[in-house]
């Protein structure tokens, strides 16, 4: 890898590790929490939903990032609504996803321009990323931190053992709309790096993958981590050396973890030594 | 509007939507029960990728379509039927095909179009071949569902007991999916991937809330898929006056908003009914 | 299809010879051996973990045993598909369930078979009798999902009985039921199964609302086995052999209790 060594000097590739490093952290995090839900669907639907934004905000001339944050959070709002008499909703989030997804086509359609920078939100510009929008990644990045952090604790109780946890005084369905709306944060913000139909695989893979092997939950949080900047490090390197699509690098590294990790898994429940984690 | 009706490329995409709109809302029954929504859009989305990859190679789409659909359906079904683990193996077969679809895009960006035809569909440029494709897969799929109702509907409701009953029902679920690829597949090489998921899931939830029974159940789906279709397509052409003849407002748009409508509707009507 | 059996018949139902079963490291069944006749209420008792469950899956043919051999009317269990009608411990049913009552019984009658499903008047009487039998006449017509645990429990049953079966199982039906609602499943099910001549194994961990309904008790502790009727076996000897441990057992107005000596 002497090629990368030198590659490493030039900023954009610095600016590409650092964005990535932070969506694998933030993807850690609160990927945790969408695998413990089961809110996979609700984590995709969110993302191609902002995309419906973005080229929304392009058709009305302003900042497609914009639109992207605004339609993810009405989406996160319209999500909790459809789930308020089940826990998830499958149905409705397929039909909400495919809604906006029909919204965006007209958007598209009577913009009548296939602007660019609509069609990267798609797949992601990694190398596209320059210093600003990594500082900016990394605030919004902490912000969703932060707000995860400071309802963890409830929100793991009411996920656990949601009557027992109503009961206690949790406000369940604030945490339910408080979840997605974190999710939706997360999502726009990991979708300019990795693209809006890659999203998870920063999102979901590392944390799932990481459940599958261990149940305590640091373990989990610090493995899920590790692995995120793996697939990060990993998809950064070959998209430098082969100049192919680097979120195609990523998701097939988070994909094979998650095989490994099942297989592993399996593996000791195979052995006798007993079920590694109901997690994943 | 009687000059748009006797187009026979608009009868031809009447009759084929027809046709993909019952085969979605019979498959979509299933697929709603059993609560694999998420698998079959994902489907979707990894065979837009596989469709427009074939494109891409001058072949027929509709075998990449197939192929890498039936190829998505299956992984999925490999990684076991609990729920929860499904969901997550869905995600990241999903991004995976995607990533291809990133790479394809990147050799050839033509791909994008290609996508954007299979995305939208191009219901109204039918090959009359394609036509009777169409309706053949449309005849097996729906033999097979029928065929198999019966013991689908005993795992889907109560898998312990289908078993001792000698219900194959991993094997079963397994070939579920794969019906469920081919049928979602066939409808978005009309439609376009977008319409299909929301004619699989849709109409299918919408009957579920409304009436008691499956098999008349099953029929409602199909009569509200046949619907939300033909009305899409009669507002996607009137949308050609509103904008004063400067552009028509994509089917995908009105056909994917009325099958949310009608959903939310039903929903809506089950909570008065049930108070 | 099936003429009523009186317990006394010499038809064996079940048949266990020396069974074992071990999942990995553990040994859950060991030296099982036992007859249960035609016709007889057996009521199968014992604490969590203590392989009740396992048995049912052997009969089931769900596993097969480790060592020895298990006979279902003088077969294998893999030969008795619509011999056995089995009602599993969870039956969890989504209250947005499009089924109804009906519906959800008439599985019973045809669920496995494949091909198209055309209306059948006979399949209808069959539903309407197994209705009829557990007192769910009325609930013919109404959505499954949205019945309470105990007409569920109750549909379950007419489910498992409808495609006229000679052995019924039931896994732990009496657990979220409250004391009148336990009373009633097994009066219940010890009339149907009389009525129709049917087996029945009924897994319990509590014997108590079985005690008047059941021919003998299966006790299993630790994977060995004690097999008669309630005096024969409930019993401090019988059962500090089994146990492995001194073990007290007292009667109370009626009800037996099992506890751990010292």
């Amino acid at each position: 890898m002497p090629d990368l060594a030198a590659g490493l000097a030039h900023p954009y590739l610095q600016n590409a590790l650092a964005g990535g490093l932070i969506v694998a952290v933030l993807g850690a995090f609160v990927g945790y929490f969408v695998v413990l839900r089961g809110a996979a669907f609700a984590t995709h639907a969110l993302s191609q939903i902002g995309f419906a934004g973005a080229a929304g905000a392009v058709l009305i001339g302003i900042e497609p990032v914009v639109g992207l944050l605004a339609f993810s959070l009405l989406g996160a709002a319209g999500l909790g609504a459809l789930s308020l008499r089940s826990r998830t909703n499958d149905v409705g989030t397929a039909l909400l996803l495919v809604a906006s997804l029909g919204t965006g086509a007209l958007f598209l359609a009577l913009a009548s321009n296939f602007a660019s920078n609509v069609v990267s939100l798609l797949f992601g510009t990694i190398v596209g990323v320059d210093r600003a929008q990594v500082g900016l990644t990394a605030v919004a990045a902490a912000c969703a931190l932060a707000l995860l952090a400071a309802i963890a604790r409830p929100l793991l109780y009411a996920t656990v053992a949601r009557a027992a946890a109503r009961s206690a005084g949790v406000p369940v369905v604030a945490l339910d709309f408080a979840f997605l709306g974190i999710v939706a944060l997360a999502a726009a913000v990991t979708v300019p790096i990795v693209g809006a139909l890659l999203v998870f695989s920063l999102m979901l893979g590392p944390a799932a993958a990481a459940g599958c092997i261990s149940a305590r939950p640091g373990v989990a949080l610090a493995l899920a981590v590790a692995l995120g900047a793996v697939a990060v490090f990993g998809g950064v390197a070959a998209a430098y050396e082969t100049d192919w699509p680097v979120g195609f690098f990523i998701a097939t590294i988070a994909l094979l973890e998650y095989v490994a990790a099942r297989s592993i898994a399996a593996a000791r429940a195979g052995a006798g030594r007993g079920r590694a984690t109901p997690a994943a | 509007m009687a000059e748009f009706f006797a187009s026979p490329n608009v009868q031809a995409a009447l009759v084929a939507s027809a046709i993909v709109a019952a085969l979605s809302a019979a498959i979509g029954y299933f697929v709603v029960l059993r609560g694999l929504s998420f698998a079959g859009h994902a489907v979707t989305d990894v065979g837009l990728t596989g469709g427009a990859g074939a494109m891409l190679l001058g072949l027929d789409p509709l075998f990449g379509l197939i192929a890498f659909s039936v190829g998505a359906a299956t992984a999925v079904g490999a990684f076991g039927p609990r729920a929860r683990e499904r969901d997550v193996a869905t995600g990241l077969v999903l991004a995976f095909a995607l990533g291809i679809g990133a790479v394809f895009l990147h050799l050839q960006t033509k791909f994008a179009n290609a996508q954007s035809t299979l995305l939208f569909g191009s219901i109204f440029d039918l090959d009359p071949a394609l036509l009777r494709v169409v309706a053949a897969v449309g005849v097996f799929a729906i033999a097979a569902i029928a065929a198999m109702y019966r013991p689908l509907l005993f795992a889907s409701v109560a898998p312990e007991v289908a078993r001792s009953a000698g219900v194959p029902v991993r094997a079963l679920g397994f070939a579920f999916l794969i019906v469920m690829a081919i049928g979602v597949a066939e409808t978005a090489q009309i439609v376009g991937v977008l319409i299909s998921t929301a004619l699989l899931v849709g109409p299918a939830a919408t009957a579920i809330a409304l009436v008691r029974d499956p098999l008349r159940g099953i029929v409602c789906a199909m009569a509200i898929g046949i619907g939300v279709t033909w009305l899409g397509i009669a507002l996607a052409f009137a949308s050609f006056d509103w904008s004063r003849g400067a552009q028509s407002w994509p089917v995908s748009f009105f056909v994917a908003l009325l099958a949310l409508a009608a959903y939310v509707a039903a929903r809506a009507y089950r909570r008065v009914r049930d108070a | 299809m099936t003429a009523p059996a009186s317990p006394g018949a010499a038809t064996v139902a079940v048949a266990f010879a020396n069974v074992g079963f071990r999942r990995g490291e553990r040994r859950i069944l060991s030296r099982l051996s036992f007859e249960i006749k035609a016709g007889e209420f057996v009521g199968i008792i014992g604490g969590n973990g203590a392989g009740k469950s396992t048995l049912l899956e052997l009969v089931l043919g769900f596993i097969a045993p480790t060592e020895g051999t298990v006979r279902v009317f003088g077969n294998s269990p893999h030969g008795t598909r619509g011999l056995i009608g089995y009602v599993p411990q969870r039956i969890e049913l989504d209250p947005d369930l499009p089924l109804r009552a009906r519906d959800f019984v008439a599985l019973g009658v045809d669920g496995a078979r494949f091909g198209v499903p055309f209306p059948n008047a006979a399949r209808r009487a069959l539903v309407d009798e197994a209705l009829g039998d557990v007192d769910a006449r009325a609930l013919a017509e109404r959505p499954v999902g949205r019945l309470s645990g105990g007409e569920q429990q109750r549909l379950a049953i007419a489910q498992a009985i409808v495609g006229r079966p000679k052995l019924l199982l039931l896994d732990e039906p009496l657990a979220s039921l409250d004391l009148g609602g336990a009373a009633e499943i097994v009066t219940l099910t010890a009339r149907v199964a009389r009525e129709r001549g049917i087996t029945v194994l009924l897994v319990s961990h509590d014997l108590n609302p079985l005690a008047h309904a059941m021919d003998r008790v299966l006790y299993l502790a630790d994977g060995r086995a004690a097999i008669g009727t309630v005096d024969e076996v409930v019993n401090e000897d019988t059962l500090s052999r089994l146990y492995d441990r001194p073990v007290d057992v007292l009667r109370v107005r009626g009800r037996i209790i099992v506890v751990a000596g010292d």
